[in-house]
Parts: C-alpha cells; structure tokens; sequence
C-alpha cells in the first residue's frame, strides 16, 4: 500500500523565530493589525509503501527523530493518509 | 491566425532563409530550434556587426570573444578567465532566483573554460529606492546573489550599485565571474573527434525557462510580464557546487574533448555551438536525457532552460571513468549522443529522426542586420543645458552630506555584507574601495578587477560616457597598484530596433574601443542584454565595463583611505567647472542634464602611469580614484576609509575612521563645480612630506598634472577654496561617516 | 601531527583550512572525502565550513550521517582532536558532538564582517596560547550561527569552562550591538567537557595571515599543535 506521510516541523514554543518574526511584522504592515504570533516551519511530503500502518508510522517517527527535526530546538508531527492499494 | 514564423519571433526574410538552408519546409521542433538560437539573445544579430569594432587583439589575450569567456595570460603559467553577463529580465520577474540564476550562469560559462571560479562581482542597477518595488526588487536581487554565490563558496569582492528612475520596473543585474586556468589546459566549446561520446551532466531537464533567457531577453518588457513567472527557473547552487568540483576533477584527467554549459537555448544551444565551433555534427537520442517530469516532446526537452546541467564531450572509451568522478559527487551523468562529422545537428527519439539541421547555421548563420541608426532629439536640450542658471548654493556642508547620504554614493556595506567576499582566503583588498585585489596563492602576483559604467554620462553623451565607463575602470584598477590588462563588458540598452537606440549603441561601443586602444586594454569578451524597457521607455544606455588588471608585487598593493596622520594629500590630474551629469546637479534639479565631464586619454594615461610609478616606487600611500560626487565626495570616503595600523591593506569595511583632512582648493571657478564637479582623471593621493618632490618628478615626467592640497590629520574635513579661499567644508569625519554608512541600511534594512 | 580537513559535498572552507594547516603553520595535511571510514591515522580532524548538501533541511543536519563524520566522533572519544568551524560546528552540533543547536540569524540576513572575539577559556588544547581574555579581530561569514540551548544546558556550559569564545566589542565588552546573530549570551564557540572538541562560528582560517587584515586565528591552530608536541600537556611559557 501506498502512504503519503505528511510531517510538520515547527520550532518548539519559546523557541524564537527571527523568519516568524519578520513575517509577523509585514502582515501587521500590510494593516492586519490582528495578527498576534507567526510561526514558520516545514511541511514535508513523504510517499512511504507498506502494508500496516502502525509499522509505517513507527518508521516515519524514527525519520523525524533521525534526520527531519533537531530536538534541541524542534517539535514534530505527522499525520498518514492512504493514497492507494500497491 | 499568426504565421508559422510569428509563433517562433521570426520574420518572414528570416522563414525562407531557413528554406534556402534546408532545400525545404522546417519541421515544428526544427523551427523552434531556429526560432531559438536566431533570437537577439543567442545570435547577437543586431549587434554583431557593432561588436566587430572593438579591439580584441593583444599579447596577452589567450582567448578572446567567441568563446563561453575570454582569458588573458597573467604569468607563472596561468591564464585568467572572465566574463560578465546578464540577467537582467529574469531578475525583473523574481528578484530571488532572477539574480541567483544569473550567477549560475556565469559561472558554468568560467569553469566550462577549465578555470576554477575564484571571484564574482555584480554591477546592479534598480529604480529609485522611494518606490517599494524598488525596494523589493534591490532587496531580491541582493539576497539571490547571497543565497546562491555564498553556497558555491565564491567571493563576492566587489561591483557598484546604482539607483536611477529610468531602471524602474527593469532592474539590471549584470555578474562578473572570473577563474584561474593553466595555461595550456584551456578546455573549449567544441565537440570534435567523430564517434566521441556526448554527455549531459548535473540536473535533470524539466520543462522549466522553456522559452525563458531567450525570449524574455528578446522582446520588450511590460507589465504583463508578471504572468511569465513560470518561465523563470529555480537554481539549485548546492548542485551547481557539485557540478564545479566534479568537473574540475575531470579536467585533471585527459578524458574531456569539450565541454559547454547548458544556458539560454539549453540542449539546442550547447549541441549546436559545440559542434558548430569545431566544424563537427552531432548526433543525440532525447530519450536518453534524464527527466524532471513525465511526457516530455523533444521540443521541450531541446528548449528547456533547467539550470546545473552541462554538455561534456569526453575521448570515446573513457566513458567508465567518466561516469566514475560524477557518481562520486552524487551526479548523473547520461550518454545522450556522440560527434558526427557530417556538419549536421541530428535529434532522434527514441530512434526515430525528429529533426535534422546544419549544426552551424543555428549558431552561426542568423542573419545580420545593420538596423538604420539616429541621433535622439533629447540630446539637443540636454547639450543646450547651461550651469549658470542653476544659483551658486549659499553653503556648501548641507549638500555634501546629502550626496554622502544618497543611495548612489552612501556606503554599500549593508549590500556586500550580504555576501561572503574572504572564501578562498584569495581577497587583499576587501570591497568598498576602488577595486578588489585577489592574491594567486603561490606567487607574489595578483589581479585586481572593477566594474563601472556611468549610464548618467552615456545618456548624455553614449561616445563620451563609453569611453568614460573604460577610463574609469582602468583607474579604479590603477589605483591599487595594478597594470590594466584587458575588458569584458555586458552591454544594457533599450530595443535595437529603435534607431535612436541603435545609435547610442554605436556611440557607445565606438567610445569604448577608442579607450580600450588607448590604454592597451583589449577586449576579450562580452554579452549584450537589449530591450530593457518598461511600457516603451528605454532605460539609459548603460554599458558596464568589468576590467582587470594586473599586479606583480602584491605587497605593494594600495587602497584607498587615508593612512594616518601627517601625510601629504596630492591631487594627480586637474580639476574643471564640469557638473554635467553629476549626482550633485540631479540632486540639485531632479534632471540628469547637461555635458559629461571631457575625457582626454592622453592626460587619463599620464595621471595613470604616475600612480602606477608612484605606488610602484612605494611613495604613494594611498590612491583613490575622484568619481561621483567629486573631489568632495572622493575626501570624506578617503577619511571613511583611514586607519592607522598596518593591517590595513585589506581596507576592513565597516571600521570607524581614524583620521580626518585638511585641504585648500586655489581655484577661480564656482565653488560647487570645484567640489562636486566630476571631471575625469583625476586621483587623489598621499604620501609622506619628504617624498612630495619625488612624486612631481614622476608626474612631471609623464606629463600629469601635481597639485599639493593639504595634509591628512585631526578629526575634521576641512576644505577651503573658491574664488575667495573662504571655509567651504568644516565638519566632523565620523557624523558624517555614521550618516554615510547607515544610509542604505534606513532605506532597505526594513 | 597529521591532519585532515573532511570534505563533504557542499564543504566550501575546505582549501581554507587546507591552506593554513598547511602552508602557514606547516602541518602534514590531507583533504578526506566525507566516504572515508578510518581516519585513524589523524590527530587533528577538521570539519571545515560551507554549505553541506546545500543546508537543506537543517544546516548540517544531513552531514551527520557521512562515514567521516562518524569517525570524528569515535576521534573525539580517543581524545583526539576535532575542529568545528562554521557550517562544521552546526554539524557537530547535530551530531550531539557537542550541546545546542543553531538558528536563522535574528537579522534573518547573511552577515560576512570581522567582529571581536573575546577569549573565555585558555586551558583547551586550541586556544592555550591565547591570553585569557584576549580580544581577537576575526571575521564571520554565516546566515545560521544564532545559537541556541536550553537553560540548563547553558548553565553546564558555563560552570564547565566550555563556552570558548564570545562576541564583545573592541574593548572586550559582551555587548549586544557586538552580537552578530543574536546569540545566546554571546556565544561564538565552545568545547565539550574535556576540551577536545571545539565548534566555531568565526572563521580562524581567515586571520591566520598579516595579508588578510588580521592575523588573530593562527593560534587556534598553533595551539593545536603545541599541545599535541607536549602529548597531550597544555604547556605554558
């Protein structure tokens, strides 16, 4: 089976983000006054295959863990959807 | 419905050409690659008749124009490749990967030669800085040339900025690129020995820039230009990195026959220059060239613009080993054909002929036009234009620290802050001067380089203001102690097709050569970008000079700030009432206006070779080159620039001044001609008190004018001067220094 | 001393520190490629700085997993001695060689300009002949040396010795104005506990000669090697 893993990675809260930060500043330029916080991160799209989704899940976590984020400054999430029967 | 050749940007003259070439109709894929390699962008064919004037011979040169970039022999077995090229119209679109682009560019046209890329520069030109698409698109460019030239790990040493309203909506951003080749492996653009392999390396062909540096560079530019943001590609400087190193490690093999970068024109351009060059054919299968995207037709894959890719041509049977270096660096490499000698461009798919066409008449036979050529009607005002109905100013300090905190002439540090300019450990003399000097590790010898081109002048006077843009360089150069050698140049300029276009083209290449012949400096290359213009106004003709000369002792290299206390501040050349042109009268009336300053080139050799025997002989403290903002202007920077210890040569950017001037101006003219007059030859020199005899021999003997002005020392500038002697100038070095160095930073840091 | 300058695809300070471990402080030099597995035969490793797989991702962060690499990890478990500058000490970082991580600069720009250095520690084999405290001219050149750790991990960090060298102003000040990219408390660079591994931002392979406007990085290296001449003594005088 085919799997589209889609892994969020953010900076951890408390964590400051100079690219949030400029962002933040320009919507509030541009006169969205409302705009309280921005946050930039990584969304990364994987096409992993196989058969049981728990198996699949644990080796996207161990991708994330390894490589995707650094813990020392970064949080992950991931969802996994179906995308076929391989 | 448009004619076959309309869709393709050809004329009908230009349609039964390709009958006669062919004995018959083209195919579609064969007149796109016509369509292609016979627009102004690849077949100069406007201009090539223009460019034949320049002066290309000289004992040096080792490659002159025609190749992927000249190169000039500078001694211990080396020879120097450089090139300047645009990027003008994919910048316009995406400032980001626009100008990222463009370095990528250049720099595969270097080490395409062999060279190892060892410098860039960038001459920028942007819309006034009021405007926030101005902002945007300074701020773009900048950071593309950062992202990109910093992660190949080439320094960025040197260049200049200016900002003009006439480049509104059509920003230039023209990328010099120099390398270090030895002299007898000089690899060209030529595909030769029949049966040879023919690769395509790096990047893998989607169908991005389909149409892209071609046709973008060959038409005019309007708003509507906006919707063409997918035509402009994606550069990936990690790849092109790659490609650097792992061809650089192949040119230490004997395996390479030739080799070509693939730009403007992709598969089409390398394929039919290679093999055109060499008097060759080629044969290829796009079926075998490694894919982006599915379903792609062999009109796509011949005209994709996919940046990192290049076309090598290797000795047949060392296909293995060739393969081996690219795997190493993670490449691929795919055999796509091999050379023929039939003369032919033969493209197959999958077996099947989809086109077939004389390799040389795509490269070399586009028709050339000599295009009817006018003088515009501007100049008769503009010439007409007379400085005594612009009021003498009542004081003098106001304006000065205006100029100092204009764009054009305020410190560029928050610009090539942005870009590495030490990688390599080569740069002796870091950006912010006159010009970058770069050591050749393991000899004593450097070559220092510079870009310039006044377009202001040009505007006013395209034979004067070419001629102006090779001087100026040439000085900028000089004054580090380096022998001008040679010129690339890349040539911006409005549609060819306007006669009054086309005609300071003409003044302006017919100025230059007569500089370049006059300072023995040839010219070894060029690139010519027209149709800058926005809803049909033309930018000013602006020719950017990128020149390099060369210095045989690097321990006497000069820069431009003052060194202390106590020294002795000479004027080399003279000053003339000559505000034309200058930053100081567009400040004043809004208007670029009037008569550029004269240039006498027997006079810019005399004040040249004296700051070349003066530095030579180690009198010559420092030396720097009078130039926008005149002898005013060209003071403070000296002071900007000052210091007082001896690790000075590199000329730190960024540090505080440490010492200010003292100057008197004995003149009869109108005090603001005399302070921020921009005439031409003039260089602004120090030594030591003792030594002021030694160097009015040397300036006597080379009949150039001397003059004495005053002392550098205390905290102040301080001129005096006019008619009266009176206090023109009495302020503070270092206010004016925080103003002039943070003035860009105010405009574009936010 | 035999010394190697690990090459990685994307390395761009590689000839750099090529150039001054070998032809300004005269050590017997190789450039490995990043493939290489035993680089048992080095005493001093160098990771030198660049653009490593393009920084994509994390700079640094795919470096980590090249054979090389791993073997400046076993290096520095030996107590041999592994120098981080730049882009190498984001990969020592990711590879937990050493604690913290590194972000964006808070200008969110590149900046490439000498700053001041102050030194912290002088009783690491890489900067024992520098006086402590010594204010040093060296130039950065990065967008990401923003460092980063937790409270608790600065805390160690201090109390260790381990924080090496901090941006000051010329008159040696820890200020925020002579902070290039906003780091914590200043941080330039800093060692693991036992003082063998030593990560950078500023670039010392740029100031090891006079011609280049300072030549205040050459101790670094020096250093380096007096301290493996005295086999392993951190000599003084």
């Amino acid at each position: 089976m085919m799997w589209e893993a889609c892994v969020q990675v953010m900076l951890k809260p408390g964590v400051l983000d100079p690219q949030g930060e400029t962002v933040g500043k320009a919507l509030r330029t541009l006169g969205y006054d409302e705009v309280q916080t921005v946050r930039v991160g990584k969304v990364l799209k994987i096409k992993v295959e196989g058969a049981d989704q728990a198996a699949v899940a644990a080796r996207v976590e161990e991708m994330c863990r390894r490589l995707l984020a650094n813990p020392v400054i970064e949080q992950y999430s991931f969802q996994l959807v179906k995308e076929s029967e391989g | 419905m448009a004619e076959r050749w309309e869709n393709v940007g050809l004329t009908a003259e230009e349609y039964d050409r390709i009958i006669t070439i062919l004995g018959r109709e083209p195919n579609d894929l064969e007149l796109g690659l016509y369509g292609l390699m016979w627009s102004e962008h690849c077949s100069y064919k406007h201009s090539k008749i223009h460019l034949a004037l320049f002066p290309s011979a000289g004992e040096a040169v080792l490659q002159g124009p025609g190749e992927n970039a000249g190169v000039l022999d500078i001694g211990n077995g080396l020879g120097l490749a450089f090139r300047l090229e645009s990027h003008n119209h994919p910048s316009a679109i995406e400032p980001y990967q626009g100008a990222a682009t463009g370095i990528g560019g250049i720099v595969r046209d270097i080490f395409t030669m062999g060279a190892r890329p060892i410098a860039l520069l960038d001459s920028l030109r942007f819309g006034t800085l009021d405007e926030p698409r101005n902002r945007y698109l300074c701020s773009g460019v900048v950071s593309g040339i950062s992202g990109y030239g910093n992660c190949l790990g080439l320094p960025t040493v040197g260049g200049e900025v200016y900002f003009d309203s006439c480049y509104r909506g059509n920003p230039l951003v023209n990328v010099l690129c120099l390398g270090l080749v030895p002299k007898d492996r000089i690899v060209r653009g030529q595909a030769t020995g029949v049966g040879n392999p023919v690769f395509i390396v790096g990047a893998r062909t989607g169908r991005d820039g389909i149409h892209g540096a071609s046709l973008l560079a060959s038409r005019e530019f309007d708003e509507s230009a906006e919707e063409m943001r997918p035509a402009v590609q994606v550069g990936d400087p990690f790849m092109e990195k790659l490609l650097i190193e792992a061809c650089l490690e192949l040119f230490e093999t004997d395996f390479v026959v030739g080799m070509n970068d693939l730009g403007a024109a992709g598969l089409t351009s390398a394929c039919s220059e290679t093999a055109g060059r060499a008097g060759s054919g080629m044969e290829l299968d796009v079926a075998l060239v490694p894919r982006r995207e599915e379903g792609m037709n062999p009109y796509e894959v011949m005209l994709s613009e996919s940046q990192e890719r290049m076309l090598v041509i290797v000795r047949q049977g060392c296909e293995d080993q060739v393969r081996q270096i690219f795997e190493k660096w993670g490449l691929e490499a795919a055999q796509i054909g091999r050379v023929t000698d039939d003369g032919l461009l033969r493209v197959r798919e999958n077996g099947r002929l989809v086109a077939e066409v004389p390799a040389a008449s795509l490269s070399d036979q586009a028709p050339v036009y000599d295009r009817p050529r006018r003088r515009p009607d501007y100049l008769d005002e503009t010439s007409a234009f007379d400085i005594d109905q612009i009021p003498v100013p009542e004081e003098y300090e106001s304006w000065l620290q205006r100029l100092l905190q204009s764009p054009n002439l305020a410190s560029k540090e928050w610009i090539f802050g942005q870009f590495d300019y030490m990688v390599r450990t080569n740069t002796i003399v870091y950006p912010g001067g006159d010009a970058a000097v770069l050591r050749i590790k393991g000899s004593e010898r450097g070559v220092a380089v510079s870009t310039d081109g006044n377009a202001r002048y040009c505007y006013l006077d395209p034979h004067l203001g070419g001629a102006i843009a090779v001087a100026e360089a040439a000085r900028n150069v000089v004054c580090t102690g380096a022998r001008p050698a040679g010129i690339t140049n890349c040539l911006n300029f409005g549609s060819p097709e306007r006669p009054d276009v086309l005609w300071q083209f003409r003044q302006v290449i017919e100025g230059m050569s007569e500089a370049c012949r006059a300072l023995g400096t040839p010219v070894t290359g060029g690139n010519v970008s027209f149709y800058n213009e926005t809803s049909g106004q033309a930018i000013h003709p602006t020719p950017v000079v990128g020149m390099v000369g060369l210095l045989d002792d690097i321990s006497k290299r000069c820069t431009a700030g003052f060194k202390g206390a106590g020294d002795v501040v000479v004027l080399l050349g003279s000053n003339r009432p000559e505000l034309g042109g200058s930053e100081y009268l567009v400040q004043r009336t809004g208007q670029v206006t009037g008569r550029p300053p004269r240039l006498d080139l027997d006079l810019e050799r005399a004040v040249q070779e004296t700051c070349l025997a003066g530095i030579s002989a180690g009198l010559i403290r420092s030396a720097h080159d009078c130039a926008e903002g005149g002898l005013a202007v060209a003071l403070a920077e000296c002071c900007f620039l000052s210091s007082t210890d001896d690790l000075a040569p590199p000329q730190l950017p960024g540090r505080t001044p440490a010492v200010g001037v003292q100057v008197s101006l004995r003149s009869e003219m109108r005090p603001d001609a005399l302070l921020f007059g921009e005439s031409q030859s003039r260089i602004l020199v120090t030594v030591k008190e003792e030594d002021v005899p030694q160097l009015e021999e040397i300036a006597r003997s080379n009949g150039a004018p001397c003059t004495v002005l005053g002392m550098t020392g205390g905290e102040r500038l301080m001129i005096t001067g006019g008619p009266a002697g009176q206090q023109l100038i009495d302020l503070l070095v270092t206010e004016l220094w925080q103003s002039w160095q943070s003035a860009l930073e105010k405009l574009l840091g936010e | 001393m035999r010394a190697a300058v690990i090459v990685l695809p994307g390395s761009n300070c590689d000839v750099d520190a090529y150039h001054v471990l070998r032809e300004v402080v005269g050590l017997e030099t190789d450039y490995v490629w990043h493939q290489e597995g035993d680089l048992s035969r080095y005493d001093l490793l160098v990771i030198p700085g660049g653009f490593s797989y393009g920084d994509y991702l994390r700079a640094g962060a795919i470096a980590k997993f090249s054979p090389a690499i791993q073997e400046a990890a076993r290096a520095a478990a030996q107590g041999r001695l592994v120098l981080g500058i730049c882009n190498g000490f984001q990969v020592l970082l990711e590879t937990g060689l050493l604690p913290g991580a590194m972000r964006s600069n808070e200008s969110m720009l590149f900046r490439c300009r000498f700053v001041h250095l102050r030194v912290e520690n002088t009783d690491i084999p890489f900067t024992h002949e520098y006086k402590t405290g010594a204010v040093l001219r060296i130039p950065v050149a990065h967008g990401e040396g923003n460092y980063y750790a937790d409270a608790e991990t600065l805390q160690e960090l201090q109390e260790h010795g381990q924080v090496v060298f901090r941006y000051v102003d010329e008159t040696g000040a820890p200020t925020a104005a002579a902070n290039p990219n906003g780091s914590l408390a200043n941080i330039a660079g800093i060692c693991n506990r036992e003082g063998n591994v030593l990560g950078m931002m500023p670039h010392p392979e740029r100031c090891a000669e006079t011609i280049l406007g300072s030549q205040d990085g050459r101790r670094v290296f020096t250093s380096a090697l007096a301290w493996w001449r005295n086999k392993g003594v951190i000599g003084r005088g």
